[in-house]
């Protein structure tokens, strides 16, 4: 053996084993961040009452396991498919009312010069940072003093024009060439029939971006929803779970097993499209 | 009106207007509504001005203070936690070694808790950290040969609780973020470092982390707003705004407290104007000190 290959497999074995012990504390890792969602789902087969009090386990006698909760929920679930049902209607309509009036706005912004336009960036950029957590109270004392509580369209509109979709659709629009406007304006298109007809279609992997983010932040949306909405008939899910989450309640399998079933509809989206996932969430970081 | 359709200097006046709109009716009106009622005793619809009373009220609100500790002291465990660990595994996944199998599995199951609902995610974890003996948590405990804990009944034990939840939901965020910001890092400079004999680690000091300013600046930044404005963690992992002695009571806590619970409107705006202000001065030092203001406005 020359000195040249031997100093190759000494290189070599440890590299090997480098890649072992960084599988195993990966794959240790990504089990870990599993285990509350694997334990709630055990929960679905156990008895709601029983883990109220004693808490989620991964310790489960098997016998004790059933699908009695299954059963209830596709017979006996009261409101639940109703709330699924609200949250399924008002997540698509809220996701396509946010992706027209946002790319819209960043539209303006990302392909005219106009006065004030950099004081208005300024403010969706400083719009993307305040949490809605600062707004709720102001925002809840408006919708009070107009008599606006509990209705979809409080939820929909403060949002439609949203700082971070407006964000990323102007550094998407950005990035598309402005012959392609010139192009219209000669052929006799109207500025708005440009960005319709036009941008929008060949903007379609930011489109979708952009419906996946929104799409899960209004599924899962529960502090201005729970400000707003006052009737049972007409909750989403998120509110209508946290009503069961009381001392008095006697309804805890639908409790677990109604959260665990909200978690479905995401997850499937997240299987199918990750890459999206990734983008969308991503979006605001990389603005340096 | 074929003229206005056609007008390139007055078209992006009507693009922007549904977020100058917004900008006016949902933000600016309740924000200055809030600042003035915070200097009102809102009483059943009927407003009196007091002037600084509010303020005053406030400073002397023991619970106020107590809130206002909690969400700084959960702020920077956040900080402390959530940037320089997802960093690292940031790190490990971008790095050549390795399978590319293993760290797309481990990028997704990370990825998978942010997906679900504050409502979800708060709901398990509160029955994670049961206190019986068989709740997992006591169980993982127990494996160390400790003693059951009783979770969500005392200080330190409910705060180890919520930064659990904190980590589980946002740490595979974070990664996403950092590995986002390290793929933009020109191979160039790690390609001439390693001519020079630098060491991977010394490469990760001295070229990735510089480098990753833009990434760090942002997620510091949401981290210290979204630490301070944490609420809804708490809220389900205590079934309520309620805990003992107040221990998981954070500042926005506080304000749903006062404005929708007592519905002490007044009182509650000056909490919010006190926390805006706090904020803002952070953020505004934040990105003057990285010139992020600067190359935005420009």
């Amino acid at each position: 053996m020359s000195n040249r290959t031997m100093a190759r497999s000494r290189h070599v074995l440890p590299r090997r084993l480098f890649v072992a012990i960084q599988a195993v504390f990966l794959i240790s890792i990504a089990l870990i961040v599993l285990v509350p969602l694997v334990a709630i789902f055990v929960g679905t087969f156990q008895d709601g009452n029983a883990i109220i009090r004693n808490g989620v386990t991964l310790d489960v006698d098997l016998s004790e396991l059933s699908l009695d909760n299954y059963v209830m929920l596709f017979t006996d679930s009261g409101l639940y498919f109703r709330w699924f049902a609200n949250t399924l209607g008002l997540t698509i309509a809220q996701v396509a009312g946010t992706l027209l009036v946002s790319s819209f706005v960043a539209y303006g912004f990302a392909m005219y010069d106009f006065k004030g336009k950099n004081a208005g960036f300024v403010a969706v950029l400083l719009l993307m940072t305040v949490p809605f957590e600062m707004m709720m109270l102001p925002l809840y004392v408006l919708v009070n003093d107009f008599g606006l509580a509990d209705s979809y369209a409080v939820i929909v509109l403060p949002f439609l024009a949203a700082a971070v979709t407006i964000f990323f659709f102007r550094q998407y629009f950005l990035g598309i060439p402005k012959e392609l406007l010139e192009a219209g304006r000669v052929d006799g298109v109207t500025e708005f029939g440009i960005f319709f007809r036009l941008v929008l279609p060949i903007s379609m992997p930011a489109v979708a971006a952009m419906a996946i983010l929104n799409g899960m932040i209004i599924w899962n949306n529960f502090l201005w929803p729970l400000l707003v909405l006052r009737s049972a008939e007409k909750f989403t899910l998120p509110i209508g779970l946290n009503t069961l989450l009381t001392p008095h309640a006697n309804n805890y399998e639908l409790l677990i097993i109604g959260a665990f079933f909200s978690l479905i509809p995401i997850l499937v989206l997240f299987l199918l499209f990750q890459r999206f996932f990734v983008a969308g969430m991503t979006a605001g970081a990389l603005k340096g | 009106m074929k003229k206005i359709l056609y007008s390139q200097r007055l078209a992006p006046y009507f693009f922007i207007a549904p977020f100058v709109i917004t900008l006016a009716v949902f933000w600016t009106v309740p924000l200055v509504r809030a600042f003035m009622m915070s200097f009102q005793e809102v009483l059943y619809g009927e407003s009196t001005f007091i002037g600084t009373d509010n303020y005053e009220r406030l400073w002397r609100d023991r619970v106020f203070w107590q809130a206002l500790f909690n969400s700084v002291r959960y702020m920077l465990f956040t900080l402390a936690l959530l940037i320089p660990i997802p960093m690292a595994l940031a790190a490990i996944i971008n790095s050549k070694i390795g399978s590319a199998r293993v760290k797309a599995f481990f990028k997704a199951s990370l990825f998978v808790p942010a997906l679900t609902s504050v409502v979800v995610a708060g709901i398990i974890f509160r029955l994670m950290f049961a206190e019986t003996d068989s709740g997992l948590m006591n169980q993982v405990v127990g494996l160390f040969g400790l003693d059951p804990v009783r979770w969500l009944r005392e200080d330190i034990p409910g705060l180890v609780a919520l930064l659990a939840l904190a980590m589980w939901r946002y740490t595979g965020v974070n990664i996403m973020y950092f590995i986002a910001g390290m793929q933009s890092i020109s191979t160039e400079y790690y390609e001439a470092a390693s001519i020079d004999g630098a060491s991977k680690i010394q490469q990760f000091f001295r070229i990735t982390i510089p480098n990753l300013k833009p990434t760090i600046v942002y997620v510091t930044t949401i981290s210290v707003y979204g630490g301070l404005a944490m609420f809804l963690e708490s809220f389900m992992l205590y079934a309520g705004n309620n805990s003992p002695n107040n221990q998981g009571l954070t500042v926005i806590g506080y304000l749903y407290r006062q404005g929708v619970q007592e519905n002490d409107l007044g009182f509650a705006s000056a909490v919010g104007v006190v926390l805006l202000v706090v904020i803002m001065a952070i953020n505004i030092t934040n990105l003057t000190l990285t010139g992020t203001f600067k190359k935005e406005a420009r």
